[in-house]
């Protein structure tokens, strides 16, 4: 139940980061890619400030022999930098930038813009699917 | 163009990286939306898992709706294509590279993972010439 819980409160605090920088906003997601163009800057700050987060904690989180509420951390275990990895992040790019959205604001737009989310998602959900049996 | 950077996005970045890091204190788990999102629908009968994962993007979701500003310009009339073809490539993509924004971006960096690294910069230049290319041609998304 705790686990239940706390990741309740920490989706929600994700959401609530997602509006505050306004990364839900594909039109401001597609302003900061267009460098060339109209550059907005400001989601370099969001990653600035959700990444110096994230290396600080870390290191502390990763010290205790277990987190607070499992048995144990689950983390990806693989430093191979393959061809898939490239690949993947190639397409993830051009998909991010044709609409403006990653998954995450995708998801949240299910229910802030959903004639959007409509499309997106289901097209979400059937690439990931491909994807399982794509070898690169 | 400096002064024209609002101060919330800063903010916003800090919340996000204190969800990733509630996940990983509490739960030992990574942030990593499209990952907890995929494996929610495609591995749904590991029931240990999957009931944090639907909590996570319950509160997720709701959280963003319940917190989004009155005044929020809802974008109309993008193209139906545009957003099909997005979706498939988002999805294909995170799915054989393993992560997205989140997961890469700011989990993976923050456990300085050198495939996040790799995979963060990728996809940042993909997004960009895509955007660059999509903007001079159809004047969408400028």
């Amino acid at each position: 139940m705790q686990r239940l819980i706390t990741a309740l409160i920490a989706g929600i605090i994700f959401g609530a980061g997602l509006v505050v920088s306004e990364m839900v906003n594909p039109v401001k997601v597609q302003g900061f890619l267009n460098i060339f163009g109209n550059w907005d800057p400001s989601l370099i700050l969001v990653m600035g400030g959700a990444v110096v987060v994230t290396l600080i904690s870390s290191r502390f989180i990763l010290r205790r022999v277990a987190p607070m509420f499992t048995d144990s951390f689950e983390l990806p275990v693989s430093t191979i930098i393959d061809r898939r990895l490239i690949l993947g992040a190639v397409l993830f790019g051009l998909g991010w930038g044709l609409s403006g959205y990653c998954p995450g604001p995708g998801l949240v737009n299910a229910l802030i813009n959903p004639n959007e989310a409509i499309v997106f998602i289901p097209a979400l959900l059937i690439g990931a699917w491909i994807g399982k049996g794509v070898s690169a | 163009m400096l002064e024209s950077i609002p101060i919330s996005a800063l903010y916003g970045g800090i919340l996000i990286g204190i969800s990733a890091s509630m996940l990983l204190l509490f739960n030992g788990r990574i942030a990593g939306i499209s990952g907890i999102l995929y494996r929610l629908i495609f591995n749904p009968f590991d029931s240990n898992e999957r009931n944090w994962r639907l909590a996570f993007l319950i509160g997720l979701m709701v959280g963003g709706y319940l917190l989004l500003p009155i005044d929020f310009e809802l974008r109309e009339g993008y193209s139906q294509i545009l957003l099909a073809l997005s979706g498939l490539a988002v999805g294909i993509g995170t799915r054989i590279g393993n992560g997205c924004t989140s997961g890469h971006g700011v989990c993976g960096i923050g456990l300085m993972a050198s495939r996040s690294i790799v995979a963060t910069i990728v996809f940042m230049l993909s997004g960009i010439i895509t955007v660059t290319i999509l903007s001079a041609y159809t004047g969408l998304g400028g």
